[in-house]
């Protein structure tokens, strides 16, 4: 039978030492897991009869600006189209050295994903066909969905910074703030 | 007469331009050229709508049948800058657009003008992120900003009677100018 216990007890068998943590939230299953090992586990989850995770959903990114030494943490969506099961893994990276295996030979869809994952996030995926930008401007020197950037555009000086909630005098509801 | 019974009758009351302040006798008129040119040009602008979002879709009930700006002699849109005197941008230009934007401004022939509708266009509007161009008038000089987030058509009007105003009044050498070649210059579009 197919379940969350049953996936993570199979890979903690079959990977030992590699796999760090589990998470439960909304029977969801997030496992944690070591990065060097992501290939092994994804082709394992892929070719294994009983696992059959064989759809890639999603991959993305998330950074941590608090989580020293593991700031961006790469998040995988699997799917097991038969059994109706999905499965989040998860790989925490440095950012000083943000390497990870590039998961596109196993699942093509990763192919974008990953490309998307470095314009915004600055993931380096080694082995990947052709790793550039795919949505942002090619002259672009940054990676915008780090937390190091604000979210507004730096380069204005003619907009009201009380209009745009950066400082000023503005308080509509009287909130002590 | 059969004709006469069919409840359909055609509208009679229609507006002609007044003629300009000239010298006329039996078989000619003497008047300044560039009021001739001034009015010509007026009264059959040519936009080129360049619709991205939101305002754009207000601009199609500007030129549907409620609004019809059509009355004011712009009736063709054209989908093709070497044609077109009147470039409409309407919505959020990203970044990666901007070059796009600017190939097809450089792609008309003079005179041209711009009008930037809505907040977007003229600001960036709510946008203020790392993605969104903040304002057209980075990259292409523009004649006419319309407020509004989006402008109703009746704005949208009003902005296009603001170009008429500055098309008439135009001096017929400005684009011949050195400080309209230094505009240009300053966006690099020479």
């Amino acid at each position: 039978m197919l379940n969350n216990k049953f996936v993570f007890d199979k890979l903690v068998e079959k990977f030992g030492e590699a796999i760090i943590g589990y998470e439960e939230s909304y029977g969801l299953i997030a496992i944690y897991a070591d990065k060097e090992f992501n290939l092994k586990i994804l082709q394992y989850l892929y070719d294994d009869e009983e696992m059959g995770f064989r759809f890639m959903t999603d991959l993305t990114a998330i950074h941590y600006p608090d989580h020293k030494g593991e700031e961006l943490i790469v998040t995988y969506l699997l799917y097991n189209m038969r059994k109706n099961l999905h499965l989040r893994l998860k790989f925490a990276l440095d950012i000083n050295e943000p390497n990870i295996y590039t998961a596109s030979n196993i699942h093509p869809t990763a192919n974008w994903q990953e490309r998307e994952c470095y314009d915004f996030f600055g993931v380096n995926f080694i082995g990947h066909p052709n790793l550039i930008r795919v949505l942002n401007v090619d002259e672009m020197d940054y990676f915008p969905m780090r937390k190091e950037f604000p979210l507004e555009d730096q380069t204005r000086r003619d907009k009201d910074d009380e209009m745009f909630g950066r400082g000023g005098s503005f308080n509509f509801g009287r909130f002590n703030v | 007469m059969i004709y006469n019974k069919r409840p359909v009758t055609h509208n009679t009351n229609l507006k002609v331009v007044d003629m300009p302040e000239g010298y006329q006798g039996e078989g000619f008129m003497a008047m300044q050229l560039s009021k001739v040119v001034g009015l010509a040009r007026k009264n059959s602008i040519w936009p080129l709508p360049f619709a991205t979002s939101c305002c754009g879709i207000e601009f199609m009930a500007t030129m549907g049948s409620t609004y019809d700006l059509s009355r004011f002699g712009s009736e063709r849109l054209a989908f093709t800058p070497r044609q077109c005197d009147l470039l409409m941008v309407m919505g959020t230009i990203a970044k990666k657009m901007a070059p796009v934007l600017k190939q097809v401004y450089v792609q008309m022939a003079e005179p041209r003008w711009v009008v930037a509708v809505g907040a977007c266009a003229s600001s960036g509007g709510i946008f203020d992120s790392y993605s969104v161009l903040q304002g057209i008038d980075q990259v292409i000089p523009v004649d006419v900003y319309v407020p509004g987030c989006p402008p109703r058509p009746e704005a949208i009007i009003d902005g296009i009677l603001r170009i008429q105003d500055l098309v008439e009044t135009e001096s017929i050498r400005r684009r011949d100018s050195e400080e309209y070649q230094e505009l240009l210059n300053s966006y690099g579009i020479s």
